[in-house]
């Protein structure tokens, strides 16, 4: 069974692991404690210390403070809100929808029309990193792009209940 | 619906004095009893005999690419013959799939849906299933995807016995639909959609009626290319076929039986189990949309002749018995477009996309189809409720539909950590170049482009996208030959070449697209279509990473192209950026549509016209302000980035040596902080948005379009009317 190092992990991370060990890893059976290990990869990789038990997106991480409770925190620290909720509707958003702020991203007439869809960008409040992006019609409601199960993945298909 | 053995005018020629319906009844009693396929619990022949039973496999399988492989030299079509438009694949009696080869994958579930219609309706009485009869079915109400896409099913007898069903499937260049080309649209209805065969019995003694194949020859152009794909699939299914009763003669009957049920049920148990591996439990959101802008398209029938959006609220739930659920609820209502789909088609669309990701083996069969759930709301563009409306071109709605799947997977590939596998998803596979008409050789003729299968793929997690050469409906792209189309279309190639910024921003950027300028020649008339969005995007990033690029048309009618090649003068070989346009400044016509208007209807272009077609890039992954600003500048030079993205996009400065630019580090860190502090002065709260944004859905301030397409998912469905309304917290009066 494939196992890979930290080191190895950490640089699949960053961008920076060599293609043949990137091979491995799409191709092989995959490692069975690839979780445990990416957690500690994470936790290493961001400057708090709050413990991290899911990551949710590139800079996105859910955590679990000291009452319990489970937050959605930002790489930058950035606290926006209980797992279960959205955590886009606490962000920065920038609205894009003229033709002059699509000629920003995109040549002309290779971009959306904005009389039929929008760009919401979505940034983290601490340090404007660019977290999401949504191409939308206007009236569009949020996009939750993902619930996780937390309970049901630790107990049943880790089975180790969170501690 | 049964029919139980006494009523048949023949022995039965299920196993043990049962019919196919009864056969499949009991299938599907153990699985609902039992939860598992046909009831297996265990499964003994894997156990007990492992390597027969991976000899068993290893030789179907074998078998079927090996029929793919040689079978396509039998067609004339490039489309079959260069890029692969065909698969084989195996069967039990109930029509379930047990092994499939490369190719168009999409279709082993399709096919499936093929047999089991004809299981349903009882051909076991008429027309009678017997060794060596032929059927061919192309009818996406049935099982298949659109018209274009014809199957040839056999079955397999041993003895008197049917021990399953061995079919082929290829894509046709036309298929006698109103206009030429095996797509095409701009009808309202089935009426125009081409020939059509419904399961129908189209041969016996392993040999096509005469009567079929001349009806087949009469009513589509190109009759060439059909028939001889007629004879491409029945080879390949006979291959197929000879390979199974050959590993019969080897292994015995009963083993072989055992061996069919036990390879479903491994791979829904398979299947489960690679769930659990790979994905977090939970529920993922990825909407997509495309336009249909049609308000002003003389070329489309009257009833279709208004601006339309497409809605496809996927929602991709994982159990946690590891069940994956797939869910359309909010798509809004079909429309007389031949762009809705058909169940069997979105379920073909799961599998392709499954086995390319989740599954990504070559053990795959339909013990998928027993783990996984899709909900399709019924009335809705993917499942519509009239049987007669027009899918010739399913894809335009379904390609865009399903990219949310290969978001909402790599989210769960994040969240355990194999970030190797995740992908910002994929691009759309238009332009679509399809038409036809007195072509080169003087003949009526027609054809479809299939440069569509080679769009920039989704970056990756560690990587950017590749540079057109795939698409998600087959995983083997492959462009085509110039000279290849040019012997078919009499259409020459001015040029073929990369879209510059095609590819979706982000950290990694996702693959570049490509364009083909083409101008027609040798003959006096072509109808033509553009196929693709243009007002929308249809496929998204992730993570911060954009879309790829949406589409335009530009097309020159009445062009003066003659009089430039015989002065020797400039001409456009392609458009590049459509700001700088090469064809408006190298080429003059009396009529130039430069537009948003992707998808249009047919329309008439004379000789030495220009058309261009142009290939999306993939969707991006990540902040573009975190990509190696290194690799901008190399994308700049090498044509993939036009170079004022460099710095309104990545903020990277660069300076210019010679032909090429180099990288101004320390401006670009400056520029970088800059554009990170101007986004947190320009952007304001989510609530503050959230509210302003409700005042505009309040006051209804939507295009018609967007309306309508509200208006129709909140009438069809009220969990869609109920999230609307709950997330923007409408007043109860409130309505479209």
């Amino acid at each position: 069974m494939a196992t890979y190092t930290k080191d190895q992990l950490k640089q699949l991370v960053n961008g920076t692991v060599d293609k043949y060990t990137l091979h491995d890893m799409q191709s092989q059976f995959k490692d069975p404690d690839r979780f445990h290990k990416i957690l500690e990869v994470w936790q290493e990789h961001v400057d708090w210390d709050d413990r991290i038990i899911l990551p949710l997106a590139e800079n996105l991480f859910v955590v679990l403070k000291e009452d319990g409770k489970r937050i959605i925190k930002s790489r930058s620290g950035y606290e926006f809100c209980e797992v279960h909720e959205n955590w886009k509707l606490h962000a920065r958003v920038f609205l894009r929808n003229t033709e002059e702020q699509f000629d920003e991203l995109y040549p002309r007439k290779m971009a959306c029309h904005p009389d039929w869809m929008e760009i919401r960008e979505y940034y983290d409040p601490n340090d404007g990193t660019l977290l999401e992006v949504e191409a939308v019609p206007p009236g569009y409601p949020a996009i939750h792009d993902f619930q996780p199960d937390i309970d049901t993945f630790y107990n049943e298909w880790l089975g180790q209940p969170l501690q | 619906m049964s029919a139980p053995a006494e009523q048949l005018q023949s022995k039965p020629i299920g196993w043990d004095g049962k019919t196919l319906i009864e056969m499949t009844e009991e299938s599907k009693r153990l699985f609902e009893e039992t939860g598992r396929y046909y009831g297996v619990e265990d499964l003994t022949l894997l156990r007990d005999q492992p390597i027969l039973y991976e000899k068993i496999f290893s030789r179907l399988r074998g078998g079927l690419v090996n029929a793919r492989s040689t079978a396509l030299n039998i067609s004339a079509s490039p489309i079959v013959r260069e890029l692969g438009e065909l698969s084989f694949a195996i069967y039990t009696p109930e029509g379930d799939s047990i092994a499939l080869s490369t190719g168009i994958i999409v279709h082993v579930h399709t096919m499936s849906d093929a047999i089991k219609y004809m299981i349903k309706h009882n051909y076991e009485q008429t027309p009678g299933i017997r060794d060596g009869f032929i059927f061919c079915n192309n009818n996406s109400m049935i099982g298949d995807v659109h018209t274009a896409d014809v199957h040839t099913i056999i079955p397999i007898f041993h003895e008197d016995e049917l021990v399953g069903w061995a079919a082929g499937v290829t894509h046709e260049v036309d298929v006698g639909g109103i206009n030429p080309g095996s797509m095409c649209y701009g009808h309202a209805d089935r009426y125009g959609d081409g020939i059509l065969v419904s399961s129908e019995l189209v041969g016996e003694n392993d040999e096509f009626y005469e009567h079929y194949l001349q009806r087949c020859r009469e009513c589509v152009r190109a009759e060439m290319y059909w028939v001889l794909d007629e004879k491409t699939r029945l080879t390949g299914a006979q291959m197929a076929r000879r390979q199974v009763l050959r590993t019969i003669s080897e292994v015995g009957l009963d083993t072989y039986k055992k061996f069919m049920r036990e390879a479903i049920e491994e791979g829904r148990r398979t299947f489960l189990q690679r769930s659990k591996t790979m994905l977090v439990p939970g529920r993922y959101e990825a909407p997509s949309f495309t336009d249909l802008p049609w308000a002003d398209d003389v070329n489309v029938h009257g009833q279709a002749r208004k601006d339309m959006m497409m809605h496809a609220p996927l929602s991709m739930t994982v159990k946690g018995d590891g069940q994956v659920e797939m869910s359309f609820e909010g798509a809004n209502k079909w429309d007389y477009h031949s762009f809705n789909c058909a169940p069997s088609p979105m379920q073909g669309a799961m599998w392709v996309q499954l086995t390319q990701t989740l599954w990504n083996s070559d053990k795959i069969n339909d013990g998928a189809y027993f783990a996984t759930d899709l909900k399709l709301p019924y009335g809705s563009w993917a499942n519509p409720d009239w049987e007669k409306v027009s899918t010739t071109l399913t894809w335009f709605f379904l390609i865009p539909g399903w990219s949310g799947m290969i978001r909402s997977v790599g989210r769960s590939y994040f969240a355990r950590g194999f970030l190797e596998d995740i992908s910002a998803s994929y691009c759309t596979s238009w332009n679509l170049m399809q038409g036809g008409g007195p072509n080169q050789y003087g003949v009526d003729g027609a054809f479809t482009n299939f440069e569509v299968s080679c769009g920039g793929t989704g970056a990756l997690y560690v990587k950017d996208g590749e540079t057109a050469c795939a698409a998600m409906w087959n995983p083997e792209g492959d462009m085509g030959e110039v000279e290849s189309w040019e012997s078919m279309e009499p259409l020459l190639y001015l040029g073929r070449g990369v879209k510059p910024s095609s590819g979706g921003p982000g950290k990694y950027r996702g693959g570049t697209g490509s364009e083909a300028l083409r101008m027609v020649y040798n003959t006096h008339a072509q109808t033509l279509f553009n196929g693709g969005e243009g007002h929308c995007f249809s496929s998204y990033g992730v993570y911060g990473g954009y879309p790829g690029c949406s589409g335009y048309r530009h097309n020159m009618h009445g062009s003066d192209m003659k009089k430039r090649i015989e002065n020797g003068e400039p001409f456009p070989r392609l458009d590049g950026d459509p700001e700088d346009s090469q064809i408006s400044a190298l080429c003059e016509a009396e009529e130039e549509n430069f537009d948003m208007k992707a998808i249009q209807g047919p329309k008439h272009f004379g000789e030495y016209d220009l058309y261009l077609s142009m290939n999306r890039g993939g969707p991006g992954l990540g902040d573009p302000l975190e990509r190696d600003p290194r690799s901008v500048v190399h994308d700049v030079n090498i044509g993939h980035v036009l170079e004022r993205f460099a710095k309104s996009l990545y903020g990277v400065e660069m300076t210019r040596e010679g032909e090429s630019f180099v990288l101004d580090e320390a401006a670009t860190q400056k520029l970088r902080d800059s554009m990170r502090k101007k986004r947190l002065e320009q952007s304001v709260d989510a609530k503050e948005f959230f509210d302003q944004q409700r005042q505009r859905v309040i006051n209804k301030d939507f295009i018609r379009p967007v309306r309508d397409m509200y208006a129709s998912s909140m009438d069809l469905s009220s969990e869609w009317n109920e999230k609307f309304r709950k997330f923007w917290n409408l007043p109860a009066d409130w309505s479209l």
